[in-house]
């Protein structure tokens, strides 16, 4: 066995030091504030308090759990049809689903807002052809729709890569042994698509849970969840300690929940993208 | 079935679109209203050119997203080379799953542990530190480093291991190696992380919002002022132009390269991770 | 393929940057950080005086200034926030220094009592005796050793003429914000001590109060007004009342002309059970790089004209007599809307209260509240069921995977 050259042992050294410094070290950071009450004193209480914010994990998983859900159910589908077009036609969808990332979340997210509200587009349209109001900012459906609206792509692309990648003849295959195509999506895509879903399921559930921007605007300040909690904690309330340790359950959640995602993916060796 | 399932994409398509081609269109609202129109006009595109803190916003997000990526780009690659010659399996696995941590954790945890650290080290005595191009800098930098990982790691398993035997053989010494054989062949890893390290570092808000200042702004960061009071159509004929940019990016690749759609799925998976 | 996007994009990167570096570089030049309300100077949209543009030319022609900076360019970099919090979040985390910021009374008081902003002396603001007397030795500056007052204004209600009864405003009463026919169009501030403010004037108690159940009840009447509220907003609000979306909402009275100028169907009142009225003001924080040229900056913003111009484009109520004696002043105003001199200047100073600065405790106590009440969620048993349902489903699908996995394994 040869030995490794100064190149080789040094290389990964900056990388190393940078890991320490602004990974590993912020993190305890979190930790620290976390288990600290704000005189720098050791203190379970930070922990022990978050009962009362109990509500808003419950509300912030289950609006990330609901937009996750309806991404999967409407970005499937497209995906699906998306990867049996010819390969030119392909190519120019791929794009037009990217150009929306492209655009900066908060300008899409107002634009929507500028649509939605009691005053914008689309109530305007409505009173003109002399029909009510519909009031859809400041309610929960809006701030769930926000989310799939802007983490749609998120979803479809993973998946898309996926089917793309399968083999035709497999669906042939299918169909010749007489699967409906109904029969063929679930027994055949859906299977072999699974590191996919799973990736586009994880790109999408953590940027809803985590979210303070779609819940302001869209919600009205009305729907707090984890994320405005967390920044309110940080820039308004000055409450550093109560906010770490918000943050720091919810990391560890987050964390366990794409480490027991990932591990379910896994078992037929599908190729991870996240 | 085909018939339903054009339609369906087309109606997906159309709803994602709505706000976009709203925003694009009424940018050329003189009004600078989305309920009353008053005419087509370049106004808001000049007013754009003519207010320096979004030029000044645009600037600095450029050269804080070039730099950034450059950066972790060097770092990243010289990391993916260290941890593809690691013999240890379980420092290797160690060392890749805490270089995964800021892919993995919400934006926001990120940005709070950044902030965190920074004000922590400020109040350490002759440091200076103060928010700033340099926090944002650093924040960046963090952010990006996993996805140059990502992206550069998976070429050096791809490569042939006798290719460097046979230039180590042939007199080469593990530099000259690792310029001359290893770093072109993984060449197109490295561009598609630094890429993709720009377009995260120009697009983020969410950790740039708690590291930053007021001297050194961010487009996004603009934005987010903006919108805490009302969005001016300039920003929305900014959007336009680069929704414009984008397009004809596109129009002229597609163009330009016909045929294979194999290098485009790949470089697509690079950008979803 | 791949390749040849990513040398156009390549390419694309090269001419940005050899843009951005061809531009001007920065050296030789002093920035002032000023770090204001949102919409809350002469910026020169629509033709006005750009106050900081201005500063920036008349600092560079001027000798005395240019001694004061070694002969260098001086530039302004304004940047805003939303509420009294935010700053002092700002101020209190140290790790970003700014030259001049606009607190409002209470919070002069905070942050010169937590050192958190410089002694200024006023004998070097020659423009300081423009000031109204009325506005010298208020209570949270009694010595005038901190703070210099920038506008002063007051709360009070705007609605929309066509949304709301006229039944509803004859009595010009809290009320409307508490009007269950309103469910679903009404604006309540993003900010614990305007909010509850809001609710103390409502039942009666003072906004100082520091007895706790004052501030309980007031809570009690917050959380029943979150059920009907459209949303918590701070600068949002112009955008909605101009565009209609919300029929009712509380903000300051010269946002109220501003809001006016393009939706006039709006209409404003100071409810009868008494409102706030408050003093935002120019102080220097303590780690100011540049006090003296902050000083400077502080002076030319009393000047008359810099002072007129700001006084039209914010529409809020001035302390400076050069403002509100100014005929011109006074017309551009009434312009905008006929009442508006009186309602800045002509209110009932009875029904006014200032906002003090609350003790530790009492703050603290509106601190958890506001966030029990931004935290409360009206969501009945459903939410609890479809969790269940959830966890329940998860569980299954799991528990059958396991079992499948078995029967492989065993199978094999």
């Amino acid at each position: 066995m040869k030995k490794k050259s100064f190149l080789e042992k040094a290389a990964a050294v900056p990388h190393f030091v940078w890991m320490i410094l602004f990974i590993v070290a912020p993190l305890l950071f979190v930790i620290y504030f976390a288990f600290t009450d704000s005189n720098g004193a050791f203190t379970f209480d930070n922990i022990l308090n978050l009962s009362s914010y109990g509500d808003i994990f419950l509300m912030s998983v289950l609006f990330a759990f609901i937009a996750t859900v309806v991404c999967l159910l409407i970005g499937y589908p497209l995906a699906f049809f998306m990867s049996r077009l010819k390969p030119s036609a392909q190519k120019v969808f791929v794009l037009l689903l990217m150009l929306p990332m492209w655009i900066s979340l908060l300008i899409r997210t107002y634009s929507l807002l500028a649509m939605l509200d009691n005053g914008g587009l689309l109530n305007s349209l409505l009173n003109a052809i002399g029909l009510p109001t519909v009031k859809i900012v400041g309610t929960r459906g809006a701030v769930i729709l926000g989310m799939v609206y802007d983490f749609l792509p998120y979803m479809v692309l993973p998946i898309y890569t996926t089917l793309s990648k399968l083999d035709v003849r497999y669906f042939e295959a299918a169909e010749d042994l007489g699967c409906s195509s109904v029969m063929t999506v679930f027994k055949v895509a859906l299977p072999l698509s699974k590191s996919g879903i799973i990736s586009g399921i994880t790109m999408v559930f953590v940027p809803s849970i985590s979210t303070f921007y779609i819940s302001q605007k869209l919600g009205g300040g009305r729907f707090d969840l984890i994320g405005d909690t967390i920044e309110r904690q940080f820039l308004m309330n000055n409450n550093k300690n109560v906010g770490a340790a918000i943050s720091l359950v919810m990391m560890i959640l987050i964390l366990i929940s794409v480490a027991v995602m990932n591990r379910f993916g896994d078992d037929d060796g599908g190729e991870l993208i996240v | 079935m085909k018939v339903l399932s054009k339609i369906y994409m087309a109606l997906i398509f159309a709803l994602l679109y709505a706000p976009i081609i709203v925003l694009v269109l009424f940018s050329f609202n003189r009004a600078g209203s989305f309920t009353n129109y008053s005419g087509f006009s370049f106004y808001w595109y000049r007013e754009l050119f003519r207010d320096s803190t979004a030029i000044d916003a645009l600037k600095n997000s450029l050269i804080l997203a070039v730099s950034s990526a450059a950066a972790a780009t060097l770092i990243g690659t010289l990391a993916a080379y260290g941890i593809s010659r690691m013999k240890n399996k379980y420092v290797k696995a160690a060392v890749k799953s805490v270089t995964n941590i800021p892919m993995m954790n919400p934006d926001i945890v990120t940005g709070v542990s950044m902030m965190l650290l920074f004000a922590a080290a400020s109040s350490i005595p002759f440091l200076v530190v103060e928010m700033g191009f340099w926090t944002m800098l650093i924040a960046h930098i963090t952010f990006n480093l996993p996805y140059v990982i990502l992206s550069v790691l998976p070429k050096f398993s791809q490569m042939d291991k006798h290719l460097t035997e046979a230039a180590l053989d042939l007199g080469c010494t593990p530099s000259q190696t690792f310029l001359k054989v290893e770093l072109p062949f993984i060449m197109p890893g490295v561009i598609s992380g630094f890429m993709l390290g720009f377009t995260l570092s120009l697009d983020d808000f969410v950790i740039s919002h708690f590291v930053s200042s007021s001297d050194f702004k961010t487009l996004p960061l603009y934005v987010y002022n903006q919108t805490a009071h009302e969005v001016k159509f300039s920003m929305y004929a900014l959007c336009a132009l680069m929704v414009f940019a984008i397009l004809i990016l596109m129009i002229v690749v597609n163009f330009v390269g016909g045929g294979k759609t194999d290098g485009k799925v790949k470089k697509k998976k690079k950008k979803t991770a | 393929m791949m390749k040849k996007i990513v040398s156009l994009a390549l390419a694309a990167i090269v001419v940005l940057c050899v843009l951005v570096s061809c531009t001007p570089s920065t050296g030789g030049t002093v920035t002032l950080y000023v770090y204001n309300w949102g919409e809350y100077i002469s910026d020169g949209s629509e033709d006005s005086l750009d106050s900081n543009a201005e500063f920036e030319k008349y600092c560079n022609g001027n000798e005395r200034i240019q001694q004061l900076t070694g002969g260098k360019k001086v530039k302004v970099s304004y940047s805003t926030y939303a509420s009294n919090e935010d700053l002092y979040a700002k101020l209190e985390s140290k790790a970003v220094s700014y030259d001049v910021v606009v607190p409002s009374d209470y919070m002069v008081s905070r942050l010169a009592k937590e050192g958190l902003i410089q002694k200024i002396d006023v004998s070097k603001i020659a423009n300081y005796e423009n000031i109204d007397e009325k506005f010298k030795n208020l209570y949270y500056d009694e010595n005038n050793e901190y703070s210099v007052p920038y506008t002063y204004g007051t709360v009070g209600i705007i609605y929309n003429t066509k949304k709301v009864e006229p039944k509803d405003v004859i009595d010009k009463s809290w009320s409307l914000m508490w009007n269950e026919n309103y469910s679903g169009n009404i604006l309540q501030f993003n900010n614990p001590r305007d909010a509850f403010g809001t609710a103390h004037f409502y039942q009666g108690t003072s906004s100082n109060s520091t007895n706790p159940d004052d501030w309980k009840n007031a809570q009690e009447l917050l959380k029943k007004q979150k059920a009907i509220v459209q949303g918590y907003v701070m600068d949002e609000i112009f955008n909605k009342m101009k565009s209609g979306s919300a029929a009712v909402g509380v903000y300051y009275a010269g946002d109220f002309f501003t809001m006016y100028e393009d939706n006039e169907d709006l209409d404003f009142y100071y409810p009868k059970e008494g409102t706030n009225v408050f003093v935002d003001a120019l102080c220097v924080p303590s780690n100011s790089k540049n006090p003296e040229l902050a000083l400077e900056y502080i002076n030319f913003m009393l000047s008359e004209d810099i002072a007129i111009a700001n006084a039209e484009a914010i529409c809020y109520a001035s302390p400076n007599k050069l403002v509100y004696e100014n005929e011109d002043y006074k017309e551009a105003m009434a312009e905008l809307h006929e009442n508006a001199i009186d309602i800045l200047y002509g209110y009932d100073d009875t029904k006014m209260e200032y906002f003090h600065d609350l003790p530790d405790d009492t703050r603290d106590l509106m601190n958890t509240l506001w966030e029990e009440l931004k935290i409360e969620n009206e969501k009945g048993y459903a939410i609890y069921i479809i969790c269940a349902v959830i966890l329940a489903a998860a569980i299954v699908i799991v528990v059958i995977t396991v079992v499948k996995k078995k029967k492989k394994a065993r199978s094999y």
